[in-house]
């Protein structure tokens, strides 16, 4: 308990050790509900005008015919290997699909968090500073709404009302699709910029604006509701009102004295946001076609693909527990008083 | 704050009243200074003894006879119409949410959806509520290390983290998919991932009430561990746990609404507001009241929740409340201590 590197790394390295627990039982609780409801998923993989050989030859290949115990076991055992299952469809590895997809969600989540600060931090501010008159029930009705509006039900109005309108594409699959050689990083803005490549940067942004603007717009109140509490907190202290007394603009006493000290705990309840974000990640990414690794998930739980959608539960997993992380970390780095423990 | 509360052993009658005198007060303070919550309040309301008619009229007038619905068709009804799968027609003073592609009255569907969606928003949030409250106390209370209870704790904390470790919606949807579909699956599903929130706020909130000088207090005079907790923490941690549950009712109806757009909750038949936006989502542009009247529907009546709850929360947090109405009104708020990240 303090603050040395010591300390940080007892911590850290106690919230790792929680995790196997932890992912050992989402594995369990997802692994018996999917093998203990359907008994030859084989039978779904290949479609009903399959020939018996074809089923059988699933079968095999699967081996969804031994024991449900043995193949949780083996499922282990091979995760702990790297070998996350194969994919039904295709028989590729499961892994390799998910790294790849991955960089897709978390383009979209970067620009949805980026929203959600650009919008929601002056707007919990504007509320604060307005306290319980209009400006503050017109900004908590905004955000409320938002709450309110169900992802797919802002996502669908979004992508096939509004979309159209502006003129913006609606899918995810991008006009120029470029040299796959060219995919560095398979995040379609980073892929563009380090192209140089003009036309497909803008192509991508028109891409990512509505998926990422439904995602931030249903959300922004947590960044608004957290801003707007810690300056309430805030405002009222002397220091701010010395800054007023000095004669300071409102702009200038609101976000260079006052938000300075209340962003602490918005940032860091970003960062826990990134994490539940992935819930709405998978409604939305279907509603838009955005090949991420939300539209996969979707896919695979539909499909009855068991191998993807352990793989997803896995992956996911580590995504909240490192995102948790950082945000733990990040704001024991910004707050002093914070010790490790 | 805890030491404006009596011990309960000390309250008789009168303190009772006086108590609920000062509640009313505060309530009528709260409600003027926060115009939004009393809206929020009389939306509620208003939506509830709806949904109570919805079911209540017919089983009530078909105890005396032919049952009288106070929906103006049968929401399955098709109307008359030319061609079979284009009967949309806008809305008018007779269809007053227009009707659907095969000619059924929207208004009648969006209704006949509310007390349903009503009853698994308050059912599976209140749930939640009685499993994680239950669990929460004994998690929060008897946690000292080395102890059977401090062991229990320990079990609780362990199995609630591996839930909150995930997004919720995507277990959720994981678990109905495989348990297969209709609205039982779907219900079980949420029903297994919401209660480790509850167990959180009520654990954190009993941890910062126990060791307050009156419970110290009562524990000195002798009162026991049980009726402690009951009594005095208990009901000290009330006042969060209904802010949250009021809000979570909005969040379930959310929730259950997305995993019946998805395809995996209700059966097409039964008129659901999530189902139906997604039975509706290609007409958005030629028929948009199809999609716009549940739409509409699920917000107003989550934003209903929302706004009820957010005010209330306001209202109820110590810091916020004295920024924003600067009296006290509600007696023996529980600390905040508890992050609520």
């Amino acid at each position: 308990m303090g603050r040395s590197k010591v300390d940080l790394a007892i911590f850290v390295g106690k919230r790792v050790v929680w995790f196997v627990p932890v992912l050992f039982g989402l594995i369990t609780i997802t692994f018996f509900a999917g093998h203990a409801s359907v008994r030859n998923p084989c039978a779904v993989w290949v479609g009903p005008h399959a020939s018996p050989d074809t089923v059988r030859n699933c079968i095999e290949y699967f081996g969804v015919n031994r024991p449900v115990w043995d193949q949780y076991t083996g499922y282990l055992s091979n995760l702990f290997q790297g070998n996350w299952g194969k994919d039904p469809q295709g028989g590729q590895p499961v892994l390799p699909i998910i790294l790849t997809l991955f960089p897709a969600t978390i383009e979209l989540l970067l620009a949805a968090l980026f929203l959600m600060v650009v919008l929601g931090i002056p707007l919990g501010v504007i509320a604060a500073n307005a306290g319980g008159r209009w400006p503050d029930h017109l900004v908590r009705l905004f955000y409320l709404g938002g709450w309110a509006t169900p992802a797919y039900l802002g996502a669908v109005v979004l992508a096939i009302g509004l979309g159209p309108v502006l003129g913006l594409p609606n899918s995810g699959d991008f006009s120029s699709t470029p040299d796959p050689g060219w995919q560095l990083t398979h995040m379609s803005i980073l892929d563009s910029i380090l192209r140089l490549d003009t036309g497909a940067l803008v192509d991508a942004i028109a891409h990512l604006i509505l998926p990422a603007a439904s995602l931030a717009l249903l959300n922004l109140g947590i960044a608004t509701r957290m801003t707007r509490s810690s300056m309430l907190e805030v405002l009222p202290l002397d220091y701010v009102k010395t800054a007023r007394m000095k004669g300071l603009s409102d702009f200038w006493v609101l976000y260079k004295h006052a938000l300075r000290n209340s962003l602490i705990s918005t940032v860091t309840v970003l960062g826990t946001t990134a994490g539940s974000l992935l819930s709405w990640i998978v409604v939305v990414e279907e509603i838009f076609l955005w090949p991420g690794i939300g539209k996969y998930a979707f896919d695979s739980i539909l499909s009855y693909n068991f191998a993807g959608t352990l793989g997803v539960v896995v992956f996911f997993a580590i995504v909240v527990v490192v995102a948790n992380l950082v945000s733990d970390v990040l704001y024991g780095v910004l707050d002093p008083r914070v010790e490790w423990r | 704050m805890g030491e404006t509360v009596q011990p309960s052993w000390l309250s008789g009658s009168r303190t009772r009243l006086w108590s609920a005198a000062r509640a009313a007060r505060g309530l009528y303070r709260v409600l003027r200074a926060n115009p939004l919550t009393f809206v929020g309040f009389l939306m509620v309301a208003f939506i509830a003894i709806l949904a109570f008619l919805i079911v209540a009229v017919p089983f009530v007038t078909g105890l005396f006879g032919p049952p009288v619905s106070i929906l103006p068709h049968d929401p399955n009804e098709l109307l008359p119409c030319a061609i079979p799968t284009e009967c949309a027609t806008s809305p008018s003073a007779q269809y007053w949410f227009g009707t659907d592609n095969v000619g059924r009255d929207m208004f009648s569907r969006v209704l006949a959806a509310l007390p349903l969606d009503l009853a698994i928003g308050f059912g599976v949030a209140g749930f939640a509520l009685l499993v994680g409250t239950g669990l929460g106390l004994v998690a929060g209370f008897w946690d000292t290390p080395g102890t059977l209870g401090g062991a229990l704790s320990i079990a609780i904390m362990r199995i609630t983290d591996m839930f909150l470790a995930f997004p919720s919606l995507v277990l959720a949807l994981a678990i109905a998919a495989s348990l297969g579909r209709g609205t039982g699956p779907a219900l079980i599903a949420i029903m297994i991932t919401w209660w480790p929130f509850y167990v959180r706020l009520v654990r954190g909130e009993v941890l910062a009430v126990k060791h307050l000088p009156y419970v110290a207090a009562a524990r000195a005079a002798g009162v026991s561990g049980i009726q402690i907790l009951f009594r005095h923490v208990f009901r000290n941690i009330l006042e969060p746990l209904v802010v949250y549950y009021t809000m979570d009712v909005g969040t379930v109806i959310v929730t259950f609404s997305t995993i019946s757009f998805i395809g995996i909750g209700v059966p097409p038949t039964v008129p659901e507001w999530g189902g139906m936006v997604e039975a509706y989502e290609k007409l958005l542009l030629t028929a948009p009241w199809t999609v716009l009247a549940p739409g509409a529907a699920i917000f107003l009546t989550v934003l209903a929740f929302s706004l009820l709850g957010d005010g209330l929360r306001d209202i109820l947090d110590p810091r916020s409340r004295r920024a924003l109405v600067q009296t006290t009104t509600a007696p023996g708020l529980a600390s905040k201590g508890a992050a609520e990240a």
